[in-house]
């Protein structure tokens, strides 16, 4: 039985079909990500899914329970972390986490014992009787995971988990996201934007743009998509540099503002091919970089678009399926 | 019952927690009870009973601390929807009727605990104490009309997108609750044509029953009193989970 099955899952606002008939199964264990820019749906299927949000069509169950049927059973069996902090910032860190083990029904004595364990896994001990509203940013965030973990959910949900967070807490949080997942073998799906976090904590990641998903699959695997190592040549005569490119090793050309992007395996032994051929064309050279391909370049790949522009005016949409979903 | 206990729980933390609220909410009525009754109470004499106005009137303070803290409360879930504390709650496997019977509860007894600081007050200035029965009288309106307007609350929250219509709510709902509700006049002596409307406001019942309770007279009997403010509790109740049932985040 897989821990989440999705199937055709579409929701509209009116005119608006923020998320689009995406079907996807995700299994026991795993960590799942969904990644895009933001507008892109992926908050709307989290709602659906948690039971928040009632689909338009289409169906889902999470560790066996149907999401309309039985949604008793789905919010018993899941642990959400919010895009939006969900803390009663009057109540000390304990408080919250005892309001919570009761909301689920957690028997005193357990719920003691669950509590002190958690806080210390997060490292929130020490401080926590102080009431929420002293808690820096990360510290919210670490609190909030130990709670979605408080009755010991198969599935927890982690939506923009490191949003608004300092690259040092981000890396802390993506480490104890691994020890969850390794320790307790609990099954995580999150959403990022964050190419660097999809990449380094998801076995699978669905690339997801205006409501659907364009491509599923491991990061290696979406990364070897598009046909191996990045180059990246700067020059004052752009055109002239792709008009040039026609070896048969390169897999891949595209125009990016005033540079040519090649794919290819093996670049490394290829450059000096490329500078010669180049340099004998009398083709100026600015710069030229090789790298590893990213999930940024599987996103521009497959979209054409880097996830990066879109994130301003994604987040007035954003708002906008906020409003409309009210 | 024991969701119902945990929400309640959360807001008397808060309200515990929250001095300069608790303290802020007792000016107005203290002020009120002051000004109005200390002031007039050698100008105006009520009617038929022959009761100096400053006794007249601390029932109406007492239900009007209890109406305003008890709206207030209930309109509170708007904050917990905007700072996401809703969703903690509603995304849990209980049911938004216990949800909202812990809000109302909870609202309900914190009105009630602000109401009560104002009699306890009272008595210093110049209530007398007729006898505990009558307290035990005044004290289940106190509770019923904070059950009755903590509903109230949430159920216009329910259908307010923000606290910007807060205003709105006090100046067109709340005040006039208060005003036509015979809290700072006997009912007899208004217009006759003021009179049905007075009797169509759920608070004079309210009123009239803590009245009946501390000084031992009233202008309607507590028997209906009792009967329309707990009817009218029951009504809201219903209203209120209804709305918030179908309240989306």
């Amino acid at each position: 039985m897989p821990a989440i099955a999705a199937e055709n899952l579409t929701r509209t606002f009116g005119d608006l079909t923020a998320v689009d008939r995406i079907s996807f199964t995700i299994e026991e264990g795993e960590i799942f990500g969904l990644l895009g820019p933001n507008g892109a749906g992926k908050t709307t299927t989290i709602s659906m899914l948690s039971t928040m949000l009632r689909p338009t069509a289409g169906k889902a169950s999470i560790n066996g329970y149907d999401i309309l049927r039985d949604q008793d059973g789905v919010r018993t069996s899941i642990g959400i972390v919010f895009q939006d902090q969900s803390l009663d910032e009057e109540l000390t860190a304990y408080e919250n986490m005892d309001f919570h083990g009761r909301l689920y029904r957690i028997p005193g004595e357990r719920r003691r014992a669950k509590i002190a364990g958690l806080l210390a896994l997060v490292g929130l001990q020490d401080r926590q009787h102080d009431l929420v509203k002293t808690y820096s940013g990360g510290m919210r965030r670490r609190l909030e995971i130990a709670r979605g973990l408080l009755h010991e959910p198969k599935v927890l949900f982690l939506d923009e988990p490191t949003l608004g967070l300092d690259p040092q807490t981000r890396n802390h949080l993506w480490e104890y996201i691994e020890r969850l997942n390794e320790e307790k073998g609990i099954t995580i799906i999150l959403t990022t934007h964050y190419m660097e976090e999809a990449d380094r904590l998801c076995d699978r990641v669905a690339i997801i743009d205006h409501g659907g998903i364009i491509a599923m699959d491991t990061p290696q695997a979406l990364k070897n998509q598009i046909g191996g190592d990045v180059v990246t040549i700067h020059s004052p005569d752009p055109d002239a540099v792709a008009g040039s490119m026609d070896a048969p090793w390169i897999a891949h050309i595209e125009r990016r503002d005033g540079s040519v992007v090649l794919s290819m395996q093996d670049a490394e032994q290829h450059i000096p091919g490329i500078v010669t051929g180049l340099v004998s064309r009398d083709i100026g050279i600015t710069s030229l970089s090789v790298r590893k391909p990213t999930l940024e370049d599987v996103f521009l790949h497959f979209t054409g678009r880097s996830i990066r522009e879109e994130t301003a005016s994604g987040r007035d949409v954003m708002r906008l399926y906020h409003r409309m979903g009210r | 019952m024991d969701i119902i206990y945990t929400i309640w729980l959360r807001n008397i933390k808060r309200y515990l927690r929250s001095k300069s609220r608790i303290i802020g909410s007792l000016g107005m009525p203290l002020f009120m009870l002051l000004v109005l009754g200390l002031g007039l109470n050698s100008v105006v004499q009520i009617p038929d009973t022959g009761q100096g106005y400053f006794e007249f009137i601390i029932p109406g303070i007492v239900a009007m601390s209890v109406l305003f803290t008890s709206v207030f409360a209930g309109i509170q879930i708007i904050w917990d929807r905007q700072f996401g504390f809703l969703k903690e709650t509603l995304v849990a496997p209980i049911s938004r009727l216990e949800i909202m019977l812990g809000q109302t509860f909870g609202g309900a007894s914190t009105a009630f605990v602000q109401g009560l600081i104002i009699l306890v007050l009272s008595l210093f200035i110049g209530l007398s104490f007729s006898s505990a029965a009558g307290f035990v009288i005044a004290f289940l309106f106190m509770v019923l009309i904070g059950i009755a307007f903590t509903a109230l609350g949430i159920a216009i929250a329910s259908r307010m997108e923000d606290m910007h219509g807060f205003q709105l709510i006090m100046n067109f709902v709340v005040f006039p609750i208060f005003g036509l509700s015979g809290a700072l006049f006997p009912i007899s002596s208004l217009p006759a044509w003021v009179q049905p409307l007075t009797m169509l406001d759920p608070l004079t019942y309210g009123v009239e029953g803590i009245r009946y309770g501390l000084t031992g007279t009233a202008q309607i009997n507590p028997a209906v009193c009792f009967m329309v403010l707990a009817a009218f509790s029951a009504f809201m109740t219903i209203v209120g989970a209804w709305l918030f049932r179908k309240m989306s985040i």
